[in-house]
């Protein structure tokens, strides 16, 4: 197999899936705002903040306003987190690719892309995002579903599972680092009592709600979430599960060195920590350094398999 | 309504289907009544039948599209009614390009080694010193069975008394073929019936003839050399072709990127599992971009030291750099002589007669006569840079006689044709419509050429411009053997 397609098909997966991450973030944000008081309503800032996007928001923005978050993260094209960005990069990726994933697969992205792009004047008001922000997010799970089912479970697919496994490992971990924050600063009066609310909210981002319930059965509380969205070896969007499904196909690959120790490392440190005693700023601390490891994973990932970067 | 072929009149072009009068020829008798017996809404059913098969097919060309700050793919035009040529015909035509063929490599072999034929007269040496497709980095090198064009796109006219003949060889990247292909698969969806009555030629032996001469070229003897189809990559307009061509062959479609060439000259594909040895290159790549190190150096599209592995005999390309100095409107003018040259043959399929402006006499010629004549620049294609005399203003018959004056070795003049017709679906009735034709010819350790090619029709109404870039269609193209039917 191509080094290039192999690349490709890797980043076809992380843009699908960011493309998917991003309108889960912001169909939750939107129904946390219609729960929460305005007086302790964290806004759309954090949105900015998960994404990584704050300071290019600011450079092109004033106003951190429902209208300007929600347009700089659905259509920017100068943010490359944006949806439709995160689309038309994705069908740039299959469009090279072609001959090695099913013919539907294309046709599926691209009429998600084409749709997307044609229907954008809905999905920025308000009420016609939320079934512009579904239909992203049940297209990203058609697609996973036909890849499943007719594409052959070879090195192309095993790239495909990393990409999108690794680009969900790191939107869950950004999604804890943000929302955890917001609500620690102030752990008293009126705040406290909608930390529940909150703490949902985090859950329900990564529609883990429901999966959280039958696992843990307990109330929902700041550590045990923590310990599912971290630990959980049965939910498929917890970094311990994104990473365990990437070593399993890295060692499906081959047996880069580098890569799996790598990954040896990230999971020991998941399985090791200790969440309740991670207080706000350690988990800050714990969570920058994850990012960090999923960045050399990448790093090795790219370095062992795709095309070396041009000098 | 069905129909009438009474009313039905080409004149005073040739009609590929219909003798005068509305009487089909022989080979196409069962195919005008058949069509007949449709009326103007099935004929309509069967075409949206053939544009919903293309699409689902995902049978593309790609275009540049100045909104989109991209290209797009658009849906392949084709026209349902199928151009059908006589099998006794056609040999006489496969033996004719068959014979161009090898005279053309054996001129271009002999160019970049003693170049006997400009020593001998034949060819004037101020043509090659010209030529933009002469490659001097070629000069001495002797590819593997001395071919350097293993495959060549023509493109065939046939003038109002129905002669064939040659308008020019594609001898650098020519494409086309994986359409050939497609349209007739079209055609089994939309016609079935009518293969009952007809049993044309196959065609989908290509794709195996073609990895065949591929790799008959690999520089070293190996059960399974590995070929490979070099691509510009998604914004060439004939990206789709490259994807079909290496899916069809079974060979990893690549471009410049994933190639690199070792201290051992030696080429490789970066794959995930390390370096591995290629041997066959498929290259759709013009030479221009195909080596930074050889060629332009701001090429972004190719691969570094592949001339030095080509030169070192480590790599086959085909075509071989350098083959397209034969592919050129001014050497075509030539070619008649080249093959009595090489082969002391007389051609077998005639040139379109061609004034070269290089020559005073047939430069006052051309002058003379701008309004009647079609006038083309040595090296463009696609239909580029041409000047149509009997459709162009005065004032674009000044800018060319200019041109001409100017840079006289760079043009040549040819009599506007009467191209050929076939009866083709406008809107819902059938109306004679001009057609060219694009054999491929591949040449290895034997000589093959497809059967029939892909026949490119324009759409409009009198056009003579049948490229897809601009407005051409395509048909079906069947060699049918009229003297074995029953």
């Amino acid at each position: 197999m191509l080094s290039r397609v192999a690349e490709n098909i890797y980043w076809m997966a992380r843009h699908i899936e960011r493309a998917e991450n991003t309108a889960r973030l912001i169909k939750v944000n939107t129904f946390l705002l219609l729960d929460l008081p305005k007086r302790i309503a964290p806004g759309w800032v954090p949105l900015l903040i998960i994404t990584g996007a704050e300071e290019l928001f600011h450079k092109r923005y004033k106003d951190t306003g429902e209208r300007q978050v929600t347009k700089f993260l659905i259509a920017d094209s100068d943010n490359p987190g944006a949806i439709l960005p995160s689309l038309l990069a994705a069908r740039e990726n299959c469009r090279t690719i072609r001959d090695i994933v099913p013919r539907e697969v294309w046709e599926l992205i691209n009429e998600l892309y084409l749709q997307s792009r044609d229907n954008l004047n809905q999905g920025l008001t308000k009420n016609g995002r939320h079934s512009y922000l579904n239909r992203v997010i049940t297209s990203s799970q058609t697609l996973a579903g036909l890849l499943a089912g007719t594409m052959n479970h070879d090195v192309d697919y095993h790239f495909m599972c990393i990409g999108r496994s690794l680009e969900r490992a790191d939107m869950t971990s950004r999604i804890i680092d943000v929302r955890s924050a917001d609500m620690l600063p102030d752990q008293t009066g009126e705040s406290k009592a909608y930390d529940n609310i909150q703490w949902m909210g985090i859950l329900k981002s990564l529609t883990a709600y429901q999966m959280y319930r039958r696992s843990m059965q307990v109330r929902i509380h700041r550590n045990p979430v923590l310990r599912f969205l971290f630990q959980s070896q049965e939910f498929p969007r917890s970094v311990l599960h994104c990473i365990q499904e990437v070593e399993n196909r890295v060692k499906q690959i081959g047996t880069d060195r580098a890569t799996l120790q790598v990954l040896e490392h990230i999971k020991i440190n998941l399985l090791d920590v200790d969440i309740k005693n991670l207080d706000h700023a350690s988990l800050h601390t714990y969570v920058d350094n994850l990012q960090l490891d999923l960045i050399r994973l990448h790093n090795f990932l790219a370095q062992a398999y795709f095309l070396p970067v041009e000098e | 309504m069905s129909t009438n072929w009474q009313n039905y009149n080409s004149a005073p072009a040739y009609d590929e289907l219909i003798s005068e009068h509305g009487v089909p020829r022989l080979e196409s008798k069962n195919l005008v009544q058949y069509l007949a017996t449709m009326d103007q809404q099935e004929l309509a059913a069967r075409q949206a039948a053939a544009e919903v098969a293309i699409k689902e097919m995902g049978i593309t060309f790609t275009v540049y599209n100045q909104e989109e700050g991209g290209t797009i793919d658009r849906s392949w035009p084709f026209d349902i009614i199928p151009r059908i040529i006589a099998k006794s015909e056609w040999e006489r035509v496969e033996a004719g390009l068959k014979q161009r063929v090898h005279a053309l490599n054996l001129f271009i072999d002999d160019l970049y080694h003693a170049s006997h034929i400009v020593k001998d007269g034949v060819f004037p040496a101020e043509i090659l010193a010209d030529s933009v497709n002469f490659r001097p980095q070629c000069i001495g090198i002797s590819p593997p069975l001395g071919i350097w064009a293993h495959i060549c796109g023509s493109d065939l006219i046939r003038d109002a008394d129905g002669t064939f003949y040659v308008l020019e060889d594609n001898l650098r990247v020519p494409s086309g073929v994986s359409y050939m292909l497609e349209n007739r698969l079209v055609t089994k969806r939309v016609f079935p019936e009518l293969f009952e009555d007809y049993a044309p030629l196959p065609v989908d032996d290509y794709p195996s003839q073609l990895f065949d001469t591929l790799a008959a070229l690999s520089p070293h003897k190996s059960e399974h050399p590995v070929v490979v189809v070099l691509t510009p990559g998604i914004y060439n307009s004939a990206y789709f072709e490259h994807s079909y061509l290496a899916q069809q062959m079974g060979c990893e479609l690549v471009e410049g990127r994933d190639l690199v060439v070792g201290e051992d000259d030696v080429v490789y594909m970066r794959t995930v599992r390390g370096l591995q040895r290629v041997d066959v290159i498929y290259r759709r790549i013009d030479d221009m971009f195909m080596d930074p190190e050889a060629f332009r150096p701001d090429s972004l599209l190719g691969v570094k030291g592949l001339m030095r592995s080509w030169k070192a005999g480590k790599v086959a390309l085909a075509n071989a750099p350098g083959a397209g100095v034969a592919d050129d409107k001014v050497v075509y003018a030539f070619v008649p002589q080249i093959i009595k040259y090489y082969l002391d043959q007389d051609p077998i399929i005639p040139n379109v007669p061609t004034f070269r402006c290089l020559y005073q006499d047939e430069r006052d010629h051309v002058l003379a006569n701008l309004d009647k004549l079609v006038v083309k620049p040595a090296n463009e294609s696609g239909g580029y840079g041409m000047l149509m005399g009997p459709y162009s203003t005065k004032a674009e018959r000044e800018r060319f006689a200019e041109q001409i004056q100017q840079n006289p070795r760079n043009y040549i003049g040819q009599p506007t044709l009467q191209l050929s017709t076939v009866p083709t679906l406008v809107q819902g009735l059938i109306e004679p419509r001009h057609v060219d034709l694009r054999p491929f010819i591949l040449s290895g350790d034997r000589r093959q050429v497809t059967t029939g090619g892909l026949t490119r029709v324009a759409l409009r109404k009198g056009s003579l411009v049948v490229n897809s870039s601009q407005g051409g269609g395509s048909k079906d193209t069947w060699i049918v053997d009229v003297s074995s039917k029953t």
